[in-house]
């Protein structure tokens, strides 16, 4: 079984700390990290290769410090990464980026699954994993938290749906993004580290020329969308004290919550 | 390719800095720096009062979309059932709608559907695009993405409108790729360009701790999911509207999966992420017993426990109930903050809470900077007192 696994570094929201001043995020000396879905994504590749044998090729497009992120998934067990990275990349939307996911997907070739976490903790739009699987016209499942089995031609999962859930079976190949509820991901071991930082790494970093994409169609330039502006969010919050003792207060925020038609 | 700065005409007054949308421009010894991750999209260029940046990227020109008219949303429906969602889009679309003087649209897929078109005219459509088949009887993927891009290749709109909920957010990218369009999730304001009548999208990001603005002006329909329960919806009286009914061709086979179970869980607590009501304790609860009666109240207002690292950490809750930065991010309609204190980190994980009650002794907590209402006092008085105060208003 051939699996492909979609993975983002992200700042660690941990690290990130608000200018006092401008409410602005301050990034530098922010730590990286692999993003939380992916990690489970990444879990669940290992687990089934482990079960039925194959190979866990991670990709991720970023600068390239994201080879920490790709060396982390290799001690995690995956088989061998492909770091995507280019001046040219940057500032892609998911349009851009989902387009040159797919490209370096076409070039691995053959798969039978490919994961991806939910979404991504620093940009939570979730729209990567369809877009590739439309880029590629294969059958997704999003929201994942359950593989139930695993056939020769499809996958049945549970997917988590607002209210329940549904029991899906997905012909392969498929894209499946994941949810944190599915698996507890490992730590990755000392040895797979070192191996992923030696000299015969199993990680690979391929350019645009490597994907055969022209500039105009990736990064900044290849999206449809921009961000315009960017502002610390205002509190329009009322920030008004109630006064009086614990039932007067009690009755006043009773009709506080009517007010704003919220019961 | 590339941005820089004449340094001899910078005075340093900083506006770049506030513009970039990267992070991309530094201020060092007075001067302007470009740094490396600077992706040349140009803001900065546009607020320079000094004209000191300079850039060899060249305009990228505009198409014309002049043809394209209308706002749509999707009107999701799962069993026969609106979801509530499709109601406040209407709202939204009709106010956009009628800044650009164009017709607001509906599209409804599934089997049997059409007793929804009533309502759906009523909260704002001018057309439903009504598509029935059996193949789109429940939700999925590949079978409602065709319909949805035929629809939309057929009749041109300009603006397409979906919920952020989980058939939303699985549907808008994937008819976003097909169609070729660029898609912003999880809106939480629109507003239409008054200069270039283009459709202004602003969206948290990081958790809400930073707020952006996307355009899409390069392509047709401008495609946004919106977050449920933000936009209000607006019925209105005796208003009309045109059912239109559109051939579907679909064969099984194409659509790659089918829903062997669907099951409704109604006691399962809902996900942190989805609920709309958070009761969430920190330190000040001091035990186990102390967190009863947040049980409570969550139980009458309809809501869920969270809590802060330190409630987590001492086993009062499990670990997916952890609100913050080490935990989930949430968005529910009221976040009530029991014993509090509103630690950076804990705050980044709730700010995009809708409205946020916030309970504690020390007046000078910071949580109350970021409350809607604020009580200072006891919360193993002020909740129960509260509880009660809700049950007698609402008689449960």
């Amino acid at each position: 079984m051939n699996i492909i696994v979609l993975i983002k570094q992200v700042p660690d929201t941990t690290d990130v700390k608000l200018d006092p001043k401008t409410g602005s995020l301050i990034r530098e000396g922010v730590e990286s990290i692999i993003n939380p879905d992916d990690r489970h994504a990444l879990e669940a590749a290992i687990r089934l290769k482990k079960a039925e044998g194959g190979k866990v090729t991670v990709l991720s497009m970023g600068p390239p410090q994201t080879i920490d992120a790709l060396s982390e998934a290799i001690g995690m067990g995956a088989t061998e990464a492909i770091l995507l990275s280019d001046h040219a990349f940057a500032g892609a939307d998911t349009w851009a980026t989902s387009f040159t996911l797919g490209k370096s997907i076409e070039k691995i070739g053959r798969y039978d699954l490919i994961f991806c976490g939910r979404q991504a903790i620093d940009g939570d739009t979730a729209q990567i994993g369809p877009q590739v699987a439309d880029y590629l016209h294969v059958p997704q499942v999003t929201y994942v938290f359950e593989i139930e089995k695993i056939q020769k031609k499809s996958i049945i999962v549970k997917k988590r749906l607002e209210d329940g859930y549904e029991r899906v079976q997905c012909n392969l190949p498929a894209l499946l993004t994941v949810i944190g509820e599915l698996n507890v991901p490992q730590y990755p071991t000392i040895g797979r580290l070192i191996d992923a930082c030696k000299e015969k790494s199993p990680i690979q970093i391929w350019n645009a020329s490597d994907i055969g994409v022209q500039t105009r169609d990736v990064g900044l330039e290849g999206s449809f969308t921009q961000v315009i502006k960017t502002f610390a969010p205002k509190f329009k919050r009322q920030g008004e004290m109630l006064e009086g003792d614990a039932k007067k207060v009690a009755g006043t925020l009773v009709e506080k919550l009517k007010e704003n038609k919220l019961i | 390719m590339a941005v820089w700065v004449e340094i001899d005409l910078c005075n340093g007054c900083k506006r770049c800095v506030k513009a970039c949308p990267y992070g991309a421009v530094e201020i060092s010894d007075g001067k302007a720096h470009i740094l490396e991750h600077c992706t040349s999209c140009g803001a900065c260029l546009e607020v320079c009062k000094e004209k000191a940046i300079h850039t060899d990227v060249k305009l990228r020109a505009i198409p014309d979309f002049n043809d394209r008219k209308g706002v749509w949303v999707f009107a999701e429906q799962r069993g026969g059932t609106l979801n509530k969602v499709s109601l406040e889009l209407l709202g939204k679309a009709r106010e956009l709608a009628e800044e650009l003087n164009q017709d607001v649209s509906a599209l409804l897929l599934g089997d049997k559907v059409s007793g929804l078109c009533e309502t759906i005219i009523a909260y704002g459509a001018d057309n439903v695009y009504l598509a029935e088949h059996k193949n789109l009887k429940e939700y999925r993927t590949i079978a409602y993405t065709d319909v949805v891009e035929k629809l939309v290749n057929e009749y041109k709109p300009n603006i397409m409108l979906m919920g952020a909920t989980h058939i939303g957010r699985d549907l808008a990218p994937r008819v976003s790729r097909r169609v070729g369009v660029g898609l912003t999730a999880d809106c939480t304001e629109l507003t239409i360009d008054p200069e270039e009548g283009i459709l202004l999208q602003t969206r948290p990001a990081f958790g809400g701790n930073v707020m952006a603005t996307i355009a899409n002006r390069y392509s047709r329909p401008q495609m946004a999911t919106v977050r449920p329960g933000v936009m209000e919806p607006l019925p209105k009286s005796g208003s009309k509207g045109d059912v239109i009914a559109c051939k579907v061709s679909l064969t099984e086979k194409d659509i790659g999966t089918k829903i062997l179970e669907s099951v409704r869980e109604k006691n399962k607590g809902v996900s942190l992420g989805d609920a709309k009501v958070i009761v969430a304790g920190g330190r000040g609860v001091g035990s186990q017993e102390g967190m009863k009666s947040l049980f409570s109240l969550a139980k009458v207002m309809g809501g869920e426990v969270a809590g802060t690292r330190i409630i987590v950490e001492e086993g009062w809750l499990p670990a997916d109930r952890q609100v913050g930065q080490t935990g989930q991010t949430v968005r529910p309609e009221i976040y009530i903050a029991c014993g509090i204190s509103g630690a950076i980190q804990h705050r980044a994980g709730m700010l995009g809470s809708r409205y946020i009650i916030a309970i504690n002794k020390d007046g000078r907590a910071p949580i109350f900077e970021v409350a809607d209402w604020g009580i200072v006092g006891d919360l193993h008085e002020a909740v129960p007192a509260f509880t009660k105060a809700l049950k007698d208003s609402t008689g449960k």
